[in-house]
């Protein structure tokens, strides 16, 4: 898994209510067998272009300097609905390291953290205000996300800190790897099924 | 103080703390299809992790395959090679799969319950986010990305959070019309999409100890929709009675042993939930959604909303489903012309479903101008209503009568609504291109579909 320390940039404020996993990425995309790496041109389609499979240049991410943005400002419950991983996939191929709401849907937040995508979850007026500085300055103005230091700095230089589990950061910072760590305990796992085998002998088919 | 349902079944799954509220949690059963079941397995061994439990684990196709009378996997090329690879994944593998054309195949979430699969009290997880469908049976199930699949597979553990409580009693008894779908549609109105966060939910009071099985899985469906990974019933005499003989439930002295068991699982009186909610059902009728997001929800009886009357955090919201929608504010929803009609998914395509779908039908036909589509959720359930003559009845009504899957409710088969095209569906989202590009959903219950297929608008069932 990719490792996350320090994010500077870009910070588009697309600042939309229940951004949901169908508009990050359109299933057929997921069946079309595209593989990870070549979701990223697919990402946010159905508001990046229009029917006719142009460019809207209303749509935020096509204007500059979002174009290439590394970090996505969301308002409430980004990423909610389908557990589909290949939203995450989609957003790493767009180049978006990082995506700052006030929460996310579960699914997709545990996805995130399977590969290297840091969701950071800050107050909503915290959020209004990094876009509203972001706007203030279109083109100069950057923001960073400091992982080991858990805090977020402004275009201004405000320093807003957030919060994360001990057990994810220590894995983001060092691209840690869940299933190898499970593996280390395959004894424990095996103790815990033998005494459930005689507890639960119906659940064993 | 006593324990809940949800902290007994995840409390006797934990292997190991692994400390900051994150536990090492066993799973009981791992539910495969087609969308990333074969890909997820082929992961886990080429790096190096055969599957852990294969008779723990199961699979079916549903999402990518036509569902065309007659279809095989090759009626919708793009779906082959998932198919071909979950086939060749599995059987290498001597892991059970439905398959096509076999006894047994239907829509994942189908599938378990009525196997006898998914049993209360065990741990269940499926790569699809309606999983919590299976906690109507009382089990602990949720949905899972392809990384945490290909985890589960290689070592038949996972990595989580504990959630914390959310109870959802619904007191009353249900009013004429109403359905789960009702119940659910209407409990995300009113707590929104996101309530749910971070939470496990529970559902509980009369009318729910009231429901079937069936009706039980609907409302556990829904529970994503909120914001929940997983959702509840306690299991009881309803759920005894409907796994009872079911092929992989289990049999004889095993069977009252499960049994006696079981009957320990519902929250203990004195439990504690972290946030309650209650529901009286006198306030709940049939509902319909207007916008594009399950929450934007109401009795079908009610206006649209106009966004300028609305919470104002929510205007832009409402506003631009409105506009997506084609809907004009303060206008009755009731009457609203209507162009497809579908009937299926895991939320509704149970025999139950379909039995209130044809009592609507029957002796009428469809509009002229809506396309009807009816899905059963599964081979076994297409036989029962074929037996009984529930196809001859939507055939009769100039609807279609197909093969199980999942169709019309993402579109990752090819069958899609076209765009700007209106349809009243049994499925569980309502979101801006779910059902095809530029498509317009209204979710609502099999009779509430029905009803819109023969009016050819959006129709109250209680006046049909
Ligand atoms: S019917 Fe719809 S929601 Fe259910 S499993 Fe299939 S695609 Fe997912």
């Amino acid at each position: 898994m990719d490792k996350f320390t320090k994010v500077t940039g870009v910070a588009t404020p697309l600042m939309r209510q229940n951004v949901d996993t169908d508009l990050i990425i359109r299933i057929e995309r997921l069946v079309d067998n595209v593989t990870r790496d070549g979701l990223g041109p697919y990402c946010f389609e159905q508001i990046r272009f229009k029917p006719d499979g142009s460019e809207d240049p209303d749509c935020i991410f096509n204007q500059k300097p979002y174009r290439d943005a590394p970090i996505i400002l969301s308002r409430e419950n980004f990423g909610c609905g389908s557990s589909r991983e290949g939203a995450v996939w989609a957003l790493k191929g767009m180049g978006i390291r990082a995506v700052i709401a006030p929460y996310f849907g579960d699914i997709f937040n545990n996805n995130c953290f399977q590969n290297g995508l840091l969701p950071v979850a800050l107050p909503i007026h915290e959020i209004e205000q990094l876009a509203d500085e972001m706007k203030a300055s279109p083109g100069n103005a950057r923001v960073t996300i400091d992982l080991e230091n858990c805090q977020v700095v402004s275009p201004t230089g405000r320093t807003i800190p957030f919060q994360i589990d001990a057990r994810r950061q220590h894995a983001m910072l060092n691209g840690l790897d869940d299933i190898a760590q499970t593996m280390a305990r395959k004894d424990e796992i095996a103790a815990w099924q033998t005494q459930d085998k005689t507890a639960r002998p119906w659940v064993w088919l | 103080m006593g324990k809940t349902l949800f902290d007994k079944i995840w409390d006797s799954h934990v292997i190991t703390d692994l400390g900051n509220r994150f536990v090492l949690l066993h799973i009981d059963r791992l539910l495969l299809h087609d969308m990333s079941g074969g890909k997820a397995l082929k992961e886990a061994i080429e790096k190096g992790y055969p599957p852990a439990q294969p008779r723990l684990t199961y699979g079916t196709p549903d999402h990518t395959m036509s569902t065309k009378p007659g279809r095989t996997e090759k009626t919708h090329p793009p779906g082959e090679p998932l198919i071909l690879s979950m086939r060749e994944t599995t059987s290498a593998y001597g892991i059970k799969l439905f398959d096509l054309g076999q006894d047994g195949q239907g829509i994942v979430h189908v599938m378990g319950p009525e196997q006898g699969l998914t049993l209360p009290g065990t741990t269940l997880v499926c790569g699809d986010s309606h999983t919590s469908t299976h906690g109507g049976m009382g089990s602990l199930a949720f949905g899972i990305g392809s990384s945490e699949l290909v985890h589960v597979i290689a070592t038949q553990t996972m990595v989580q959070r504990k959630p914390k409580r959310l109870r959802a009693s619904f007191e009353g008894k249900l009013m004429p019309g109403v359905t789960a779908k009702d119940m659910i549609l209407h409990l995300i109105g009113e707590l929104g999409t996101a309530a749910g966060t971070g939470y496990s939910v529970e559902y509980a009071g009369s009318a729910v100890r009231a429901l079937p099985i069936e009706a039980r899985l609907t409302l556990c469906n829904l529970t994503i929709e909120m914001g929940a990974r997983t959702g509840m019933v306690a299991p009881d005499d309803t759920t005894y009675e409907y796994l009872n003989g079911r092929d992989y439930a289990p049999k004889g002295a095993m069977w009252d042993r499960a049994v006696a068991h079981w009957r320990t699982l519902p929250s203990d009186p004195d439990a504690e939930f972290d946030r309650e909610h209650t529901v009286d059902m006198k306030n709940v009728a049939p509902q319909i959604t207007w916008g594009t997001s399950p929450e934007h929800v109401i009795a079908v009886d009610r206006a649209i909303p106009d966004p300028s009357t609305g919470p104002e955090e929510k205007r832009g919201a409402w506003e631009a489903a409105l506009k997506y929608q084609g809907l004009e504010p303060g206008k009755p929803i009731e009457g609203t012309k209507v162009d497809w009609v579908f009937i299926g998914s895991c939320t509704n395509s149970r025999i139950s479903d379909l039995r209130a779908a044809a009592t609507i039908v029957k002796g009428r036909h469809k509009a002229d101008h809506v396309t009807a589509w009816v899905v059963p959720g599964s081979v076994r359930i297409k036989q029962e209503a074929e037996a009984e003559g529930l196809d001859r009845v939507f055939l009769d009504a100039g609807f279609e009568w197909r093969e199980p899957g999942c169709s019309m409710c993402l579109a990752s088969n090819g069958e899609r609504v076209p765009p700007g095209k209106r349809s009243v569906s049994t499925s569980n989202r309502n979101f801006v291109g779910r059902q095809g590009p530029g498509a317009r959903t209204h979710l609502a219950s099999p009779a509430m579909a029905a009803a819109a297929a023969i009016k050819g608008a959006i129709a109250d069932v209680r006046k049909i």
